[in-house]
């Protein structure tokens, strides 16, 4: 090598971008971001002494959380709503899901039945449940049928798009050792891709419905049923005590559920 | 000097992987330790810089003890005792030049480490000692883009980077094939040599162990059961470690220091009469 | 004595539980549908009030798509922000809860409480609370989005920290690092595609989140949503909803993205 080498060389850490300018400019355009985000929220120590003031009224007003027979009613009352309508929604939706999974699975469905069942799996998933759930209950009024339709429109997305990627990962073989017996369409599905997916059904229905209970506690926000309607009534009636109940209730299920279905989906494997 | 004495390691499960284990490494000498599967050979090299709390016994290097240091002191004692290990452990998602220059955590600041600022003369000695192990030009490659030799010659150049006083190697070739595992074996001695350093190596292939070393240790169930040159190895030897037989009317350990025999005597005797 | 053998599927026991299953869920659907008290002229109604809602919508407000910008870019500056919040305080909560770097078991406790007490709670219920505290606007969403999120970054962050290999951050403390040294090359860099992955995950399930907080007045497009399903707007309704997929698809594209590009 006849290259004159320098006294002492230096080295600088490889970066994942074009090259260090690069790497601060783009360092520099997220902090600024970042600040100008900040600077939105309009964040003031007036702000912050009035927001301690009031963090200091709502938990002195949480406590002690509230259980008079009437308010227990009212919240047992909401609980099994909620419940309810998780139970609803999952089977109603499941059963929807079910032909949506069939028709969303490359491996199975024609081109133009797979691309509508990936369409109905997207637009499901676009929008949060509440969102569905506001505009359910101004089609069919407040109440649990618009939880429920909300629900049940949200397991639809979730349910059909797990469901049509575990078809899509079937063994194959299975399927084509039962149409060469000479079995038709029907009988493929039943006997060479349905005993594959079954375990798997049964599993989603109840990890879905673990999901729906959480949701089915807060559609009642905008007056879809369920706890949430006597959470939102205690929050506008400044019933903090109350509202402090409410949401411990709320954790409580929602650990119930968590745990059984746990439970449930650790025994089916 | 490496001095060790007595070493004793329990672990919390009652397993004694070290009965008392005593061993000298003076000059640039490079000890071999032998011995089977579950001997202890890599808790015993883990107890010297203590990455394996030992239980009893006493480590000293040049006059220091380290096994009574806590804390700034325990950390600034590893700094002189560059580690070889089995897997690499190379941090596998950084440069090869990070890896080597970690080498000197030990002496920069938390704030330039965070910002991979190394002082210019360690940089300047990262390539050379990347070139001496015949890596130069790989220093922007990640450590996982690279071959198992290529890994193991990173391991050696970041404990070189160190400046060690000594370097302990766990297992360096079990990982590799039987001609890379030559090739690092011949660049560890070379270098170890270069910089006069000694090196206490555990190693799994008697043959390499035998090639490469001035003086072997045998150990067998936590227990020292052999010392001596490469050419005291005989057959004897070896079914000792190997697979415990009984000793001969005479020692077979022929130590070069007379307090490490009189405590390695006693030790395999106690060990023989245990096993009959 | 028959002289042919007959199948059967299922074991008797087998049948039974399968059917005992079946019996649970018929009388908890059953049950459940009694309890809610579903008027069935709204059910029957339903399907034609939706058709009478969409025709509504249909065109949407072009018009009013100016006035929708700032409060689109406030619900992304609420999803960024509070994730951004959320991603800072997991990495000590992370390091608490788990096991291999949390350094006593109080912290241990304490990690995987904050953990799952911020897991338990929707973001809409977080929302209230800080509305309550500081006010409606875009501070008390980004404050729920951040103390939602923490939990569920946390929780992947610890379990990424809890699957390293020991090995690497063994090496490093040969060195003679101290344990901060050794945080930094032996586990952030072993742990930083997992943090990469959940915080551009975890932004994007935000920005679905920061469209619906707004309901309770913690800013956002929401609010606007909400107004304007409160006035029967409905075109006005269809253009946010168009906005809010076109944000929710942009999201999920940029944080696949980067995903691919953290490996």
């Amino acid at each position: 090598m006849a290259t004159e080498q320098p006294d002492r060389r230096t080295w600088q850490r490889p970066t994942a971008f074009y090259n260090h300018y690069v790497k601060w400019a783009v360092y520099a355009v997220i902090a600024v971001f970042l600040l100008w985000s900040a600077w939105n929220m309009r964040i003031s120590p007036a702000r912050m002494a009035a927001g301690w003031d009031s963090a200091v009224g709502l938990i002195t007003g949480m406590f002690p959380p509230e259980f008079t027979p009437f308010k227990t009613d009212l919240l047992i009352e909401g609980l099994t709503e909620s419940i309810a309508m998780s139970i609803i929604a999952t089977i109603v939706g499941v059963i929807i899901s079910i032909p949506v999974a069939f028709m969303a699975a490359e491996n199975i469905a024609p081109r133009p039945v797979y691309v509508l069942g990936r369409g109905i799996i997207t637009v499901s998933r676009a929008f949060h449940e509440l969102i569905i759930a506001i505009i359910a209950v101004k089609a069919v009024g407040i109440g649990a049928l618009a939880g429920v339709i909300a629900l049940s429109y949200k397991t639809i997305g979730f349910f059909a798009k797990l469901l049509a990627e575990e078809i899509e990962d079937i063994d194959a073989g299975q399927k084509e050792a039962v149409e060469a017996t000479g079995a038709n369409q029907t009988e493929t599905m039943l006997f060479g891709v349905v005993p594959q997916v079954m375990p798997r059904v049964v599993g989603l229905t109840i990890y879905r419905w673990d999901i729906n209970i959480r949701h089915s506690t807060i559609v009642g926000i905008v007056g879809a049923g369920g706890i949430g309607s006597t959470l939102l009534s205690s929050f506008d009636q400044y019933d903090y005590d109350f509202f402090l109940t409410i949401i411990l209730a709320i954790i409580a299920i929602v650990m119930i559920g968590e745990f059984i279905s746990t439970y449930v989906r650790g025994r089916i494997q | 000097m490496l001095s060790v004495t007595d070493l004793q390691k329990t672990y919390p499960s009652g397993d004694e992987a070290l009965k008392g284990v005593s061993l000298d490494v003076t000059g640039n000498e490079t000890v071999a330790v032998i011995g089977p599967s579950g001997a202890g050979k890599s808790t015993f090299i883990r107890c010297i810089n203590r990455l394996t709390e030992p239980t009893g016994g006493t480590v000293e290097l040049d006059g220091l003890e380290i096994t009574g240091l806590s804390g700034k002191e325990l950390r600034n004692a590893r700094r002189d005792m560059g580690m070889i290990f089995q897997e690499y452990n190379l941090i596998e998602r950084l440069t090869v030049m990070e890896n080597v220059l970690s080498g000197r955590l030990g002496y920069v600041s938390t704030w330039n480490a965070f910002r991979r600022k190394f002082d210019g003369d360690d940089i300047e000695r990262a390539y050379e000692v990347l070139e001496r192990v015949g890596l130069e030009g790989h220093e922007n490659n990640r450590a996982d883009e690279l071959s198992g030799g290529q890994r193991q010659r990173v391991g050696i150049a970041r404990a070189i980077l160190q400046r060690p006083k000594i370097l302990l190697v766990d297992e360096p070739t079990s990982s590799l094939d039987p001609e890379t595992s030559r090739a690092v074996m011949d660049l560890l001695v070379e270098i170890a040599d270069e910089d006069d350093i000694p090196v206490l190596i555990n190693i799994h292939e008697v043959d390499l162990a035998e090639e490469y070393s001035d003086q072997i240790v045998g150990l067998r169930d936590g227990e020292k059961v052999f010392e001596g040159t490469p050419e005291d190895l005989d057959e004897t030897a070896r079914g000792q470690i190997y697979r415990g037989e009984e000793i001969p009317d005479e020692s077979a350990v022929k130590s070069p220091s007379d307090d490490g025999s009189s405590a390695s005597d006693s030790a395999t005797q106690e060990g023989a009469m245990r096993r009959g | 004595m028959t002289d042919y053998r007959t199948w059967e599927r299922r074991t008797p026991r087998q049948r039974m539980v399968r059917y005992l299953f079946g019996l649970i869920t018929l009388v908890a659907a059953a049950i459940s549908w009694r309890l809610l008290q579903i008027n069935y002229g709204y059910v029957g109604t339903a399907p034609t009030e939706f058709m009478d809602l969409i025709n509504r919508m249909y065109p949407p407000n072009v018009a009013y798509t100016g006035q929708i910008i700032s409060p689109m870019i406030e619900t992304i500056h609420i999803a960024i922000l509070g994730t951004a919040l959320a991603v800072l305080m997991a990495i000590p909560v992370a390091l608490l809860g788990a096991e291999n770097t949390t350094p006593n078991r109080l912290g241990f406790v304490i990690g995987k409480f904050i953990i799952s007490a911020s897991r338990s709670v929707n973001v809409i219920i977080w929302a209230l609370v800080f509305v309550i505290v500081f006010g409606s606007g875009a501070l008390a969403g980004t404050l729920a989005i951040a103390v939602r999120s923490v939990g569920f970054c946390s929780k992947l962050i610890a379990e990424a920290i809890e699957e390293i290999d020991p090995g690497q951050v063994e090496a490093v403390k040969a060195t003679g690092a101290n344990s901060i040294e050794a945080a930094i090359y032996g586990i952030a860099p072993q742990v930083k595609p997992a943090f990469i992955g959940v915080s551009t995950y975890r932004w994007d399930i935000n920005v679905r989140a920061s469209t619906i907080i707004g309901f309770v007045g913690a800013g956002g497009i929401g609010v606007e949503l909400n107004t304007s399903i409160n006035f029967f707007a409905w075109q006005q309704v269809l253009t946010i909803l168009l906005a809010i997929l076109g944000i929710v698809i942009f999201s999920e594209v940029t944080s696949a993205y980067l995903r691919r590009k953290a490996r």
